[in-house]
């Protein structure tokens, strides 16, 4: 199908494209952006007067929970979810049951996937067998089968020489490893930030050390092996600083941090509030500031969701025996876009870090709007309000300590390869 | 650019932050629930001591029971063991003519929040009218008091390391049976802060009272993160900690709750912060010895200590009574006349 959408603000981070424009879509990529090639004929016309058109987000840690948690959310109801966020990729962490260490997995989930709404799902593959932490997981085979790098998720490594031997043979296929900096140890049991607040509460805590201790070790061995890391999650100010002093010695990593860390501290946790039960914990104040400006830097190169839909079920006990995660796919842009208005970074670097941020950290190439990129954008209307209610919820996760925000502007229309993966009905249009 | 941003929080709601009182208190301050000490007026806590003072008198005549809570049945819900804070619980409510009804769950099955729940809206059932909660986790009780059917209250028996607000009560009612006036007073909790909800619940309610000073005394690795935030004056010294102070409240190191290497034996814990006759030495001539029990003796404090003319450890648990008789009246709505 070609379409052809005019008048709307056309922002491309990728390289800065600024205006109200046309965009010509062919089939499933963009055929031009700013002209109407000559002898275009569109089946379908969209005005898109006082509108964005931004490309579709890119979502770096979505658990769909599929396969093996399907009392939980499935990857046709959280793609959906994803699309309402304005996502048109997700990229699902290794920790399904069973775990994604073999093209089988990879398969069931591309299966899955065509059943849906249509925005893509990728994979990380397992780093070790089974994410046991002891045996090397057959790599080569998980990337021919489409896996975009390998990834223990939040499982621990046995010991530094097995993180050291699987990043070295990682390498070999030049496949990033995506590494939650966490020592397990030290973690224990632990629920929340150590601190005051947790002293008060009386919980365990995971102290500032589980982080930078797992990531000093980690940029060890990435300096003896040369191997590509994306450093996931990043919790600490701390941490951030050794990512940040790492690039500049020209380390070949990256980091990412969860929106809710940029918004939310270890003070909201209040009375034991279950939806701020996340790993890693939700830190203090300097560590939330500290990411901010990480993220404002470019040093953390991502925003993610770090989607993870619960059960009501999962949150309702005394708060250490909840399950830790936020649903958070419906809330990235949202949460995005309000640092600009807080004015910690433009709108262009806003929308890079959950657009090529994430692309260029995977070697996607979407995530842009040059001609002959995957037609995956979002109309956006900035004038509109954003309440975030259940009524309009489309995960099946209603975990979020984000219910009852607003927010100025709304996704009005998220599009993958070309066609419409999800619209706002009618009704809310006017 | 680092600027604390609010703007996209619903306005109606208060500012974020652990604010305990939303939960436990009605809208014109009156206690509801009985949750942690954290955030209480003073006025609140001397309002329940002078409650708990006429229950004391009472409770010390031939006929111990008055009819406030006839026709009220209380819950005992306990998920950990306990003998003294129970049956304190259960005299209380007996006292005060309340049907009473002990349920201890076992706690060798592991307890979901599925499970807790159902366990509360079955008792929920059949109409009782307060749940005395013991559980292992901190939060427990705030989760029951948040989950419970309206006009039901929730006392917080312990739970976890948090909070256990009725022996911290009573053992401010031991001291000021004693000192009288708490300004003027030097109080030190010696040994496992880290684990230890009484200490917490200690430390809020001798701040709330405007105690003088109050140290905590332990070793480095039995301190909780900042704890010097929560008001308190460290001592890693036990010498130093004692000087001079008017009160002792020794805690029970807590063996069954010691993950990982915290200690490298208890008797170099005894050796360097037990409490023995000579290190009372240091303290004022009239200094208090407390202890929340059950004590273990010659690992956190000398036989002779504990039973000596220093210790209340038997009073407090007298008290005890005294307190939860008042504070369940109180959270009750009914008072002594």
């Amino acid at each position: 199908m070609s379409v052809l959408i005019e008048n709307a603000r056309i922002i491309d981070p990728a390289d800065g494209f600024d205006a109200v424009a046309p965009l010509c879509v062919q089939g499933s990529e963009i055929l031009a952006r700013g002209q109407i090639p000559d002898g275009f004929e569109p089946r379908r016309r969209i005005d898109g007067s006082g509108l964005w058109l931004i490309p579709g987000l890119i979502e770096l840690a979505a658990r769909l929970r599929e396969p093996g948690e399907e009392h939980k959310a499935t990857i046709a109801s959280e793609t959906l979810a994803a699309a309402h966020g304005g996502i048109t990729s997700v990229v699902i962490p290794p920790d399904t049951d069973p775990p994604i260490d073999s093209p089988a997995e990879i398969e069931l989930i591309a299966r899955r996937t065509r059943q849906a709404c249509g925005v893509r799902v990728h994979t990380l593959g397992a780093l070790t067998h089974q994410l046991e932490g002891q045996q090397l997981a057959e790599m080569a085979a998980l990337m021919q089968a489409g896996a975009l790098g390998v990834s223990n998720a939040h499982r621990p490594l046995a010991s530094l020489l097995v993180l050291r031997r699987a990043l070295e043979y990682a390498t070999t296929f030049g496949l990033t490893t995506v590494l939650a900096a966490q020592d397990a140890s030290l973690t224990g049991s632990g629920c929340m930030h150590e601190g005051a607040v947790c002293t008060r509460l009386g919980l365990s805590g995971i102290p500032e050390a589980a982080e930078t201790a797992a990531l000093g070790a980690i940029l060890a061995l990435v300096e003896e092996t040369g191997a590509r890391v994306h450093v996931a999650r990043l919790s600490t100010r701390r941490g951030a600083e050794m990512i940040a002093k790492a690039r500049a010695e020209g380390l070949p990593v990256s980091a990412d941090v969860a929106a809710h860390q940029l918004f939310l501290t270890e003070m909201d946790l209040a009375e034991y509030d279950p939806n701020c039960h996340v790993i890693p914990p939700l830190r203090g104040q300097r560590d939330r500031d500290g990411l901010r400006a990480a993220v404002a830097r470019g040093e953390i190169g991502a925003i993610c969701s770090d989607h993870q839909p619960h059960e009501a079920d999962a949150k309702l006990g005394p708060f250490a025996g909840t399950r830790p995660g936020i649903s958070g796919l419906e809330t990235l842009l949202p949460l995005t876009l309000r640092l600009v208005e807080d004015g910690l970074l433009g709108l262009h670097e806003a929308l890079a870090r959950v657009t090529t941020g994430p692309a260029d950290i995977l070697g996607l190439d979407q995530g842009r709007l040059s001609a002959g990129a995957a037609a995956d954008f979002v109309l956006y209307d900035p004038g509109a309000m954003l309440e975030i209610r259940r009524g309009d919820w489309l995960s099946a996760g209603h975990n979020s300590p984000f219910f009852d925000w607003t927010f100025s502007g709304a996704v009005r229309e998220t599009w993958v390869a070309g066609r419409p993966a999800w619209s706002r009905p009618a009704e809310d249009t006017e | 650019m680092t600027e604390v941003s609010l703007a996209g929080r619903p306005s109606r709601l208060p500012e974020p932050g652990p604010l305990p009182n939303r939960l436990q208190l009605t809208d014109d301050g009156q206690l509801r629930h009985m949750l942690t000490i954290e955030g209480l007026k003073r006025e609140l806590l001397t309002e329940i001591l002078d409650t708990a003072e006429s229950f004391a008198n009472m409770n010390e005549k031939a006929v111990k029971k008055v009819p406030l809570l006839r026709g009220k049945t209380i819950v005992n819900l306990f998920f950990e063991a306990s003998t003294r804070t129970r049956t304190t619980f259960e005299l209380a409510a007996k006292r005060l003519s309340a049907d009473v009804l002990n349920i201890n769950v076992d706690t060798s099955s592991a307890v979901k929040g599925e499970s807790l729940l159902d366990t509360l809206r079955n008792l929920e059932a059949m109409n009782v009218d307060m749940f005395v909660v013991r559980h292992q986790e901190s939060g427990a009780a705030h989760f029951i008091a948040r989950h419970v059917a309206p006009g039901i209250s929730v006392l917080n028996a312990g739970d976890g390391r948090h909070a256990h607000p009725t022996q911290a009560l009573l053992d401010m009612f031991t001291i000021r049976r004693h000192k009288g006036d708490f300004t003027k007073l030097k109080v030190a909790i010696v040994g496992d802060i880290l684990h230890s909800r009484v200490a917490r619940s200690q430390i809020h309610a001798l701040n709330i009272l405007q105690t003088g000073e109050v140290r905590v005394v332990a070793p480095c690795s039995l301190l909780p993160a900042d704890v010097d935030q929560l008001g308190v004056q460290v001592y890693d010294n036990l010498d130093e900690g004692l000087r001079d102070v008017d009160v002792i409240i020794m805690l029970r190191l807590q063996r069954e709750r010691m993950e990982h290497a915290h200690l490298p034996s208890e008797h170099e814990f005894y050796r360097l912060f037990g409490l023995t006759s000579r290190r009372l030495q240091l303290a004022h001539p009239t200094c208090l010895v407390m202890h929340p029990g059950p004590a273990n003796r010659g690992v956190e404090i000398e036989s002779a200590v504990a039973d000596g003319p220093h210790s209340v450890i038997l009073e407090q648990v007298t008290y005890g009574i005294s307190v939860r008789m008042a504070v369940m009246s109180m959270v009750m709505g009914v008072h002594q006349t």
